[in-house]
């Protein structure tokens, strides 16, 4: 295993790094965003035994992208998937720590899960469209969330988001045909469609573009400029460069916590961190 | 495996005691490959001849079931014949002597016949049946009464097995007819009077202690009322569990425990069914006894097991990416399951039914639990009449001693592998029609 080298530069760290449970922020550099959307603070994720995510707190901004970058296994995907509740459908976890979607706690008892994921969309890993049409991928979460009052409305969400997604020139002709039928870096461009059209506040990406080739990637890219202006948007990537091309601040991950976050052309240039600087500089991972 | 370790160092730069190390264990290799491969086709040729003996049996005892030795007789219906009076009612036609009329007729035929013995073996080569069948011909049709018509009407046991050629024609070969009878029936048959004919009273008659008006007509409905029980409880139950089970219960003991006894279920004898059918649905509930309603709720008892499992692995087939996909744009567990997951399961659902239904529809021993052995001649109307069911025919046919109630099982095991090709071929066809390939 890869990590086996990790645990020991996590021991070394750990003399710089203070010990979890104060409560106090253990991370290098500013968590906080100019115009919070959503707020972490003190977050734990525990899968059964494994302790995932130790205390992290973390802002993203309003039209913001924030970068998640940081090692295999190290907690990137734990941590988006809180965020929306993801996580609440895998047996035996457990999350404590504060989660607040404009202030609004997304934990809470009355929280509705169906309207926290229409708020806060999510793209995968994988391409992951319906077995179903084009159309009907991206007229799904408008349909069962009620946003179109008429044919022609949802419509025009569906072509709205297409285009927004770039999709739409290509597909034009064949909305009707499977979603499933198009190229993988299509498909994923149809999944950002469909997670833009219920018009969501935040949008969360794993890893949006690692089945794709550079042309795809770029693409997606140019997209998640795109919609940056509307959207407040967390994007995990295992590409320097693509975290260095598409956000405005990144997050560094290590073994559960989050060693350091920063403007990201200060991250790439001027790590204040020794584990960041490894990783961005190509020494680990 | 000194094979693997060989394949690791086959590399451009490997030395060549390693590369012909690989390549003897690469001939090796494919050795064991032709010999498995070898087995495979062996066992499947071995299945297809068992099923290809198992048919082909089968065809050659029934196929001769499928028609029928009939004598076209000139019948002259006056009422002085009949022993009837002037202006019959129902009650008078019902029992009027139609023997008569069928013995008359052939008589006429062969008037030189004037002994009494004779003209008794003459009567002989109509089949005792010819009677009723006529007699519910004239009820169906009072007109009939004062006028001659021509009718096919069976002809008896030993004809019929004389003209199929399974008996000879001298009483060393089997034969029963007489030097006599035989030369009659040679003038019938010459004269085009006497013929083996489509059987159609196999396929629209019930049950009778006679061969030739022994159908198979009851056991079908009784099969298809059976069935329709079956189906309509099974399907949805088994369905709706099996989404409970995977989609919404909790992980815990209790449901574990569940599943270990569900899939036990699956392998209990189907006769412990009928026990409990008999217990439950007939004594304590008191629905009616040999009824179709009741052997399709002990065979829905018997087929939910499987069909739970089959939906249970359909659903677990389906990719959890759809499931991710769906609740991450804010889709309810229940939409997500009825919009994304059932439809992708369904085909896998539907075969497990499919498949279920064609084992309900084969088995006997719980039937004979809840008194669907009983000899039923009526053909049941609606699903709480008695009846009996096509396996349950057929065992009760393979006791009969007559000859000609053997190819009568054969034939009705054809029937009821023609139904299970049907419905295994609906499987295919429903797999094929809803499994898109995405
Ligand atoms: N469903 C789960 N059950 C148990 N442990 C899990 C589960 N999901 C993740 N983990 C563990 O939690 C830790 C963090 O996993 P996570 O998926 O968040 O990593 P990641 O940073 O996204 O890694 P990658 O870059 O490889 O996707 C890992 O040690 C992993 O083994
Ligand atoms: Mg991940």
């Amino acid at each position: 295993m890869e990590l086996a080298t990790g645990s020991t530069t996590a021991a070394e760290g750990s003399a710089t790094v203070p010990s979890t449970g104060s409560g106090t922020c253990q991370t290098v550099g500013n968590i906080h965003a100019r115009d919070p959307v959503i707020t972490v603070r003190g977050c734990n994720v525990h899968y059964g035994e494994t302790h995932a995510l130790k205390d992290v707190s973390l802002d993203i901004g309003r039209n913001e992208v924030v970068a998640l970058i940081g090692p295999s296994g190290c907690g990137k995907s734990t941590f988006i998937r809180c965020l929306n509740r993801m996580n609440d459908t895998i047996e035996g976890t457990r999350i404590t720590g504060e989660f607040r979607l404009d202030g609004q706690d997304i934990y809470a008892r009355d929280m509705d899960v169906v309207m926290l994921r229409a708020r806060v969309g999510m793209v995968f890993q994988k391409p992951n469209p319906f077995p179903k049409s084009i159309y009907e991928n991206v007229a799904y979460g408008p349909r069962i969330h009620g946003l179109a009052g008429s044919r022609r409305e949802l419509d025009d969400i569906v072509y709205g988001s297409l285009e927004r997604a770039g999709l739409l020139d290509e597909v034009r002709q064949r909305l009707d045909e499977p979603g499933t039928g198009l190229s993988g870096g299509q498909q994923q461009r149809l999944c950002i469609a469909r997670a833009i059209a219920v018009s969501p506040e935040v949008i969360l990406m794993d890893e949006p573009c690692s089945a794709l080739d550079p042309i795809a990637t770029a693409r997606i890219e140019d997209l998640i400029d795109e919609i940056s202006r509307n959207y407040a948007i967390a994007i995990v990537t295992h590409s320097m460069q693509q975290a260095a091309r598409v956000s405005q601040r990144v997050a560094y991950f290590h073994l559960g916590t989050l060693v350091e976050v920063g403007a990201t052309d200060r991250i790439f240039t001027n790590p204040s961190h020794r584990l960041t600087e490894d990783y961005v500089t190509g020494r680990f991972g | 495996m000194s094979a693997s370790t060989g394949g690791g160092g086959a590399s451009p730069h490997a030395p060549p005691q390693i590369r012909r190390r690989v390549e003897a264990g690469l001939a090796r290799r494919y050795g064991r490959e032709r010999r498995f491969r070898a087995c495979g086709l062996l066992s499947v040729v071995f299945g297809v001849l068992f099923l290809g003996f198992l048919v082909f049996t089968i065809v050659r005892n029934g196929y001769s079931a499928f028609r029928q030795a009939e004598l076209r007789l000139d019948l002259q219906l006056d009422s002085v014949t009949l022993g009837l009076g002037d202006r019959p009612d129902a009650g008078a036609l019902a029992g009027a002597d139609y023997q008569a009329v069928v013995k008359a007729a052939m008589g006429r035929m062969f008037p030189e016949v004037t002994e009494r013995r004779e003209r008794r073996d003459l009567g002989a080569l109509v089949s005792a049946s010819s009677a009723f069948l006529l007699r519910d011909r004239v009820l169906a049709e009072p007109d009939l009464v004062g006028r001659s018509v021509s009718l096919w009407l069976p002809a008896d046991d030993a004809v019929d097995l004389l003209l199929k050629g399974h008996v000879g024609r001298s009483r060393d070969s089997g034969g029963k007819l007489t030097t006599a009878q035989l030369a009659w029936l040679d003038r019938l048959v010459a004269e085009g009077r006497a013929a083996l004919r489509f059987n159609t009273a196999f396929f629209s008659n019930g049950d009778s202690r006679e061969p030739e008006l022994a159908g198979i007509w009851g056991a079908t409905k009784g099969s298809f009322f059976m069935l329709l029980v079956t189906l309509a409880l099974s399907f949805p139950l088994g369905v709706a569990a099996a989404i409970y089970l995977e989609e919404f219960a909790p992980r815990n003991r209790w449901i574990d425990f569940l599943e270990v006894n569900i899939n036990n279920l699956a392998a209990v004898p189907s006769i412990v069914f009928g026990l409990l059918g008999l217990a439950v649905f007939i004594d304590f509930l008191g629905l009616p006894r040999s009824s179709s309603l009741v052997g399709g709720l002990v065979l829905a008892l018997m087929t939910l097991p499987v069909v739970i499992i089959a939906s249970r692995a359909a659903i677990k087939a389906v990719p959890p990416s759809v499931r991710e996909a769906a609740l991450g744009i804010g889709a309810s567990p229940m939409q997500t399951v009825f919009h994304h997951v059932l439809p992708l399961a369904l085909p896998g659902m539907l075969t497990g039914a499919v498949i279920g239904m064609a084992r309900a529809l084969g088995e006997s021993a719980p039937l004979l639990m809840i008194g669907m052995v009983a000899f039923i001649v009526d053909i049941p109307a609606t699903p709480l009449d008695p009846a009996t069911a096509l396996p349950v025919q057929i065992y009760l046919w393979a006791d009969s001693p007559e000859r000609a109630f053997m190819e009568r099982t054969s034939a009705a095991i054809l029937v009821l592998l023609g139904f299970l090709l049907v419905m295994n071929i609906t499987a295919v066809w429903l797999r094929s029609r809803f499994e898109r390939r995405w």
